[in-house]
């Protein structure tokens, strides 16, 4: 039977070094692997002994495109653990810094990163002689995050102004309403954007997933919520090891996650949606319908229509939290140090980001856990590719590899981030 | 910024908590003191939209960042970006972090390129955590701030800026 094979040496458009290996027989799939080759990083072996005041600044560095997710998720782990309460004029203002970074991360994706798999070009700048006006508009998109994360966050990579308890110091409220401009600006750019995504040719494609993302009763979720699912997950974010476990695979430097009853299962944009669409703004669904998505999507290809709708509604959100601006009467909580274990879960741009960490009486870190939303994905990204491949199998193998590596780049996977945590092993024959 | 002038921007990218990565920044800083304050001087962690952002309108730039050609530390190299592309070498492994050749490169897709644009690359010993710049990108530092004046003064004495 004829043998063959799609090899990715290098996965082009996504963050960190990662390859892509599927081997074929005859009609049938033999093997698929996302090789994370990007080196582990040890991040929670090296918390261990900090500061929990550290966590924030330390996590930020683990990824250059999400560093608002890893300090929200490690603040509200530390918050947790410490029993602080936050303020609803800071929890406001996180939310606000996290919309910068959704905005900033969904353009880039939706723009520079995955459009150009759909319109058949190689790369963003390629792209731009032909659709100018397009990647002008996402980049000033992105501009509008950056300037969110920028104010509030002190710089628009790696801010340096969260805190456990909040922030170390908040600006006034003019130099947020500074911002509301460009932002209306952006809200109109972002439902152009839902418009644009529409009319680009999508594969069809569709599985039966597990999606997993918090759920909040009242919001859109970034900070807070149950970790729930289609299939009848619903928990307390504390109970998220009992649900879900880590395993080590030889062909990757980051672990897999899976859930310990049914297996693979999907976090970020698709599952958030749909999980979530009630609590989209109006104006969001409308757009949403209006680009032919149903309440629930199961196409990952359409995540780029999805995160233009998530972009909707992160400018739409901006603009009224920073509406209804409160100056908070400090700008953080102070927390004190005791011997106890928190828990962390936010929604970052790629999906659920789960922290958890224990600390002795001085609140030193006595270990430390970091789930990153790639992890929790490369199991469905392998999935999907066992099941595209035979379905695409008439196709020339070189349009066949460009779809397969659309279909990772639908999960926008950093694998940066995902590398961050392994255990050692050293395997020898 | 003026508008009625033409403008000579200086922008020195990196980060200058990773040693030789922040050659950038080091050169960015002690050229302040070395030229006269209308020349805009911006220090940037180049994140390529806020780069396209810091040179829009001008219509000299000098870009001066880390390189990681494995050449010898301290080479410097030198680039006229607005009338070549910037050599592969300097592009990004991935785009998440969209970076400044990204950024240069989509500039001139989109006809947005400054009329003048010079890059320079220094070529990094030791990229691991810490402030200073080691020896042999130490170096090279005072010479590119010579040249970087000469830029500057023929790119002022070309556009009539006192």
């Amino acid at each position: 039977m004829k043998s063959r094979a799609i090899k990715v040496d290098y996965l082009a458009r996504v963050e960190g070094e990662g390859g892509l290996l599927i081997r074929m027989k005859g009609h049938q799939v033999s093997e698929v692997k996302v090789k994370i080759f990007e080196p582990p990083r040890f991040f929670e072996a090296f918390l261990r002994g900090r500061k929990f005041t550290e966590a924030p600044d330390i996590t930020a560095r683990i990824c250059g495109i999400c560093p608002v997710a890893y300090q929200m998720s490690s603040c509200h782990a530390m918050e947790d653990a410490l029993g602080v309460k936050i303020p609803a004029p800071i929890r406001a203002l996180r939310r606000l810094l996290y919309c910068g970074e959704w905005i900033e991360s969904h353009a880039l994706h939706v723009y520079l990163l995955h459009a150009p798999d759909f319109l058949g070009y190689e790369d963003a700048i390629r792209m731009a002689t032909d659709h100018p006006t397009e990647v002008r508009r996402g980049l000033r998109l992105k501009k509008a995050g950056n300037a969110i994360v920028n104010l509030l966050g002190g710089r628009e990579i790696h801010p340096i102004n969260v805190r456990v308890g909040g922030f170390y110091k908040i600006p006034p409220k003019s130099e947020f309403l500074a911002l509301a401009e460009e932002l209306k600006w952006a809200r109109d750019a972002a439902l152009e954007t839902v418009r644009w995504v529409a009319t680009i040719p999508i594969p069809e494609f569709e599985r039966d997933y597990e999606f997993v993302s918090l759920r909040h009763p009242d919001e859109y979720p970034f900070n807070e919520g149950r970790i729930v699912s289609n299939k009848g997950l619903d928990i307390a974010i504390c109970d998220y090891e009992q649900h879900f476990a880590e395993e080590h695979v030889a062909h990757s430097n980051a672990l897999h996650s899976t859930l310990k009853e049914r297996g693979a299962y999907f976090v970020g944009p698709l599952a958030r949606y749909s999980l979530n669409f009630d609590r989209l703004t109006p104006t969001a669904q409308e757009a949403a319908r209006s680009a032919g998505l149903g309440s629930v999507c199961r196409n990952p290809f359409q995540g780029i229509i999805v995160r233009s709708v998530e972009s909707l509604y992160a400018c739409e959100e901006a603009l009224r939290l920073i509406e209804q601006f409160e100056m908070p009467d400090k700008p953080y909580v102070e927390a004190e140090a005791r011997l106890s274990t928190g828990f962390g879960c936010t929604e970052a741009p790629r999906g659920a980001l789960y922290h958890r960490y224990r600390l002795d009486e001085r609140g030193l870190i006595v270990d430390a856990k970091i789930v990153p939303p790639t992890s929790q994905n490369l199991k469905t990204i392998e999935a999907d590719l066992l099941q595209l491949v035979p379905a695409n199998m008439g196709m020339q193998k070189d349009r066949l590899q460009w779809r397969c590596e659309a279909a990772v780049r639908n999960y926008d996977p950093c694998i940066s981030c995902a590398t961050h945590f392994l255990k050692l092993h050293i395997e020898q024959e | 910024m003026t508008t009625d002038r033409p403008s000579i921007v200086v922008i020195g990218v990196g980060n200058d908590y990773r040693s030789d990565d922040g050659v950038g920044i080091v050169i960015a800083r002690r050229l302040r003191a070395q030229l006269p304050a209308e020349i805009n001087i911006i220090e940037a962690s180049g994140e390529g939209v806020s780069l396209l952002d810091a040179w829009q309108g001008a219509t000299s730039v000098i870009l001066l960042d880390a390189a990681c050609f494995g050449r010898r530390a301290g080479t410097v190299y030198r680039f006229d970006a607005s009338t070549e592309p910037i050599p592969s070498a300097f592009l990004n492994y991935s785009t998440h972090g969209f970076s400044l050749a990204e950024a240069v490169e989509l500039s001139r897709v989109l006809h947005e390129l400054p009329p003048h644009l010079i890059v320079y690359g220094i070529e990094g010993g030791t990229f691991e955590a810490g402030v200073e710049l080691s020896p042999a990108v130490e170096g090279a530092v005072a010479s590119v701030i010579a040249q970087v004046i000469r830029d500057v003064y023929s790119a002022s004495l070309s556009e009539s800026i006192p």
